[in-house]
C-alpha cells in the first residue's frame, strides 16, 4: 500500500543568491517559511511544485519537503529542513543572521 | 612550480569566456536549470543547503603565494571571508552568487587556477603527497607525474562521460601521506636497480563500499604510464557499472572482475594504444620536471633554532608536532594547523590565507601545500627562520601545535552545507577538539587519526580513520556510527564497525571514553591507538564503548 500523503511546503534555492526559499500561495518566493503554503492534498502539492518549477527565472532546484502546521505558519519536521531555515552551525552565517527574502 | 604555457592560459580563458556566456543563458532564461546543471558542475559549480559552493582545485596541493593570495581575494570579494580545504586538495566557497562566479573564476585564471573537473563523471583533480619534492624520504617528486596528468586527463575526450567520478592520487615515497590505496588509481613513483617506475595500484575507494587498492602492476617503465593509465580507464569506461550509480566506481569493476581479469584487460588495452603514443608526452614531462627544479636551498648555521627551541617551551611543543624531516640540510617541512580546538576543521580566513602567503614569500621558498589532511604546508622552511615564522604564525592565530594529534581532525562540510549530507560532522568535530584541549591529554594520547564523515559517500575519510566517525540520519535524528582500526597509509585498513551509532551528544563521552580506555589499554605511551588495536582487536573497544550492553550480557 502507497505511503499515506503528509502535508509539504514546496522549497528551492533562489537563482542568483542561492538562498534557501519557500513558494508561498501568491506563487512569490519567501525566506521564511511560515510563508510558505502548507498543502494536504497529494494532487494538489504535485500540482503546485509543477507551477514553482515553472519560474526558471526565479529559483533552482524546487521540490516537495515535508511541514506541518505551525503558530505561525509552515514549520519544518526534520532536521535537515530545519538547517536551510537557519543556516550553518559553525558560523553566524546565513538566515539566522541576515533575510534577503 | 609549474608555470602555464600558452596552451594552458588560452584554454582556460576560453572556459572562462564559455562559462560565462552559460551563467548569462541561464540568468536570462535561455537555459533551464536541467540544462544548466551538468555545465556549472563541470565548472566544479554546486548548489548547495544554503547558497552555492564553488570547488577550485589547487592542482596535486600545490600553490604559489600570489595563488594563496588570490584565493584570499576570493574569500573576501565574493565570499565572507574564509574558504575550506578539502581533502582531496581542493578549495570550497561556500557562498558565491551564481553572478559573480565567471569573475572569479577569471580572477583564478590570472593566477594559473581553475575549476575544471572538480565535480562530475570525469578524471577529477589528481593529488599528491603533500611534502612532494621536500620529503626524506621520497624516491622522486610526484607532481611532474601528477601535472603530466592533469594535462591529460583535462577534457580527454574519451573520457568525458565516464560510469563516475574517478580519483588519482600520486606518492613519491614508501611512507604514503597521499592516501593511494584508497584512489581509483594510485601511482607510487619506486626505484628498482637505480631504474625509476611506478607501482599501480587499482580500485580503491571509500564512500558506500569502501575498498583497498590492488597492486595491478608492480613496476611500469616510465614511458608506459599514460597508455597505461588511458587503459585502465578505457577498461572501465566500457565494462563500469552505468545501470547503477552505486555500483559504478572502478572498485566495484575490480571486485567484480577479480584484479587478474582487469589485469589482463588493461594489457589487450594497452598493446593496441601502446604504439599510438608518440613519446611526446615524455618529452613534455621532461619540460614540466624541470619547472619542479627545488628552490636553491641555503646552507647557514641552525644553532640558534636549537637555542630558541630550549629557551621557549611552547616554540618547543609546536616544532615537536609541527615539524617533518626535509631533504635538505638543516631545512623543516612546516604544517601549519588550520585545527585550532573549536575552529572548523580546513577553514582558513581571507587574513590567514595572506599571512601563509606572506610568509611562504619571506620563509619558505615562495611555495605551500595544501593536505589532504585540510592543513597547509610550507614545504621549505629553513631551521633559522622557524622562530621568526612561528612568531608571527602565533600572531596570526595559526600556531596551533597538534599536527597528528587528536584534535587534528578531518571534518567533511557534513549538513551544515552539503546537500548529500545526512548529519553534521563540523560540530562534532569542533567538540572533539575543544573537549581534548580542556583534557589536557592530546601529547600524552600521541598519535591518532580521527576522521568524521556527514553521509557513506566518506569525504571525510572515517573509514580510514584510528577512529572514524559516520553521521547519519536514524528516523529522522542524526546518529553517529563509529569504526575502529582504519589506517590511510602504506598499511591501509579499512575500519571496523565498532556497534550501534552514537546520538549527537553521547559521540563525544564515547569518544573521550575510547581514548581514555585506550590510555589504560597501551603496553607503554609509545604504542599508539592503532598499533595497541591491531595488538588486542577490537572486542577490548568494544567493552570501553558499550559498557552497559556488557553489564547486561554478564
Amino acid at each position: 500500500m502507497a505511503r499515506a500523503f503528509t502535508p509539504k511546503v514546496v522549497t528551492a534555492n533562489l537563482l542568483i543568491e542561492g538562498d534557501a526559499v519557500w513558494f508561498t500561495a501568491r506563487d512569490t518566493w519567501s525566506g521564511d517559511i511560515a510563508d510558505a503554503e502548507l498543502m494536504t492534498d497529494e494532487a494538489h502539492a504535485s500540482l503546485r511544485l509543477l507551477e514553482a518549477q515553472a519560474q526558471q527565472n526565479v529559483i533552482a532546484g524546487a521540490y516537495l519537503a515535508d511541514a506541518v502546521a505551525g503558530k505561525n505558519g509552515p514549520e519544518t519536521t526534520h532536521f535537515r529542513e530545519a538547517f536551510r531555515t537557519r543556516g550553518p552551525s559553525n558560523y553566524a552565517h546565513g538566515k539566522q543572521v541576515e533575510i534577503n527574502v | 612550480m609549474y608555470k602555464y604555457n600558452d596552451f594552458d592560459e588560452a584554454f582556460v580563458r576560453e572556459r572562462v569566456a564559455q562559462f560565462r556566456a552559460q551563467v548569462e543563458r541561464r540568468i536570462d532564461g535561455s537555459l533551464t536549470e536541467d540544462e544548466f546543471k551538468p555545465l556549472r558542475l563541470m565548472n566544479g559549480l554546486y548548489l548547495q543547503l544554503h547558497a552555492y559552493m564553488l570547488r577550485v582545485a589547487v592542482p596535486y596541493g600545490t600553490l604559489n603565494a600570489a595563488q594563496m593570495d588570490m584565493l584570499a581575494h576570493l574569500a573576501e570579494t565574493y565570499d565572507k571571508g574564509y574558504g575550506h580545504f578539502t581533502t582531496r586538495q581542493n578549495i570550497q566557497y561556500n557562498w558565491p552568487q551564481l553572478k559573480d562566479v565567471p569573475d572569479m573564476l577569471s580572477d583564478l585564471a590570472d593566477v594559473g587556477m581553475h575549476a575544471i573537473q572538480t565535480s562530475g563523471n570525469t578524471i577529477r583533480n589528481v593529488t599528491a603527497d603533500h611534502f612532494a619534492g621536500a620529503a626524506a624520504d621520497e624516491v622522486a617528486d610526484p607532481r611532474p607525474v601528477a601535472e603530466l596528468l592533469r594535462q591529460w586527463s583535462t577534457d580527454h575526450p574519451e573520457f568525458q562521460f565516464l560510469p563516475r567520478k574517478f580519483k588519482l592520487a600520486v606518492t613519491g615515497s614508501e611512507n604514503d601521506r597521499a592516501v593511494i590505496k584508497a584512489h581509483d588509481i594510485g601511482i607510487q613513483i619506486v626505484q628498482q636497480n637505480g631504474v625509476i617506475g611506478y607501482k599501480i595500484i587499482v580500485g580503491g575507494g571509500l564512500g558506500r563500499t569502501p575498498m583497498i587498492g590492488k597492486v595491478i602492476n608492480d613496476f611500469l617503465p616510465q614511458a608506459d604510464l599514460l597508455p597505461y593509465v588511458e587503459a585502465i580507464v578505457s577498461v572501465w569506461n566500457r565494462l563500469g557499472r552505468r545501470d547503477n550509480k552505486y555500483k559504478a566506481r572502478i572498485k566495484i569493476t575490480v571486485h567484480e572482475h577479480g584484479i587478474d581479469e582487469i589485469r589482463r584487460l588493461v594489457d589487450e588495452r594497452f598493446a593496441q594504444i601502446r604504439p599510438t603514443f608518440s613519446g611526446v608526452d615524455q618529452t613534455i614531462l621532461r619540460e614540466i620536471e624541470a619547472q619542479f627544479a627545488a628552490p636553491a636551498f641555503k646552507v647557514v648555521s641552525t644553532d640558534g633554532f636549537e637555542a630558541t627551541r630550549m629557551a621557549n617551551p611552547a616554540f618547543r611543543s609546536w616544532t615537536d608536532t609541527n615539524l617533518t624531516a626535509h631533504r635538505a640540510d638543516g631545512y623543516a617541512i612546516v604544517s601549519i594547523s588550520i585545527k585550532k580546538h573549536g575552529a572548523t576543521p580546513g577553514d582558513a580566513t581571507a587574513d590567514q590565507m595572506r599571512v601563509m602567503a606572506n610568509l611562504a614569500c619571506r620563509y619558505g621558498h615562495d611555495e605551500l601545500r595544501i593536505s589532504h589532511e585540510q592543513n597547509v604546508i610550507l614545504p621549505h622552511v629553513h631551521k633559522s627562520d622557524l622562530a621568526k615564522l612561528y612568531s608571527e604564525l602565533r600572531a596570526a592565530d595559526l600556531a596551533t601545535a597538534n599536527i597528528g594529534l587528536a584534535s587534528d581532525i578531518i571534518a567533511c562540510p557534513g549538513m551544515d552545507y552539503c546537500a548529500l549530507a545526512t548529519a553534521r560532522s563540523i560540530p562534532i568535530a569542533q567538540q572533539i577538539a575543544t573537549r581534548f584541549d580542556e583534557l589536557k591529554i592530546e601529547h600524552d594520547i600521541g598519535a591518532l587519526k580521527i576522521k568524521i564523515s556527514g553521509c557513506i559517500n566518506a569525504c571525510g575519510h572515517h573509514h580510514i580513520g584510528h577512529i572514524g566517525i559516520l553521521g547519519l540520519d536514524r528516523a529522522g535524528v542524526e546518529s553517529y556510527q563509529i569504526t575502529l582500526g582504519g589506517d590511510h597509509t602504506e598499511t591501509a585498513a579499512v575500519g571496523e564497525r565498532a556497534g550501534p551509532g552514537f546520538s549527537a551528544d553521547d559521540i563525544v563521552p564515547a569518544i573521550e571514553r575510547l581514548v581514555y580506555g585506550y590510555m589504560e589499554l597501551r603496553n607503554d605511551p609509545e604504542e599508539t591507538f592503532l598499533a595497541a588495536y591491531r595488538r588486542l582487536g577490537a572486542a577490548p573497544f568494544k567493552t570501553i564503548l558499550y559498557p552497559e550492553e556488557k553489564a547486561d550480557a554478564a
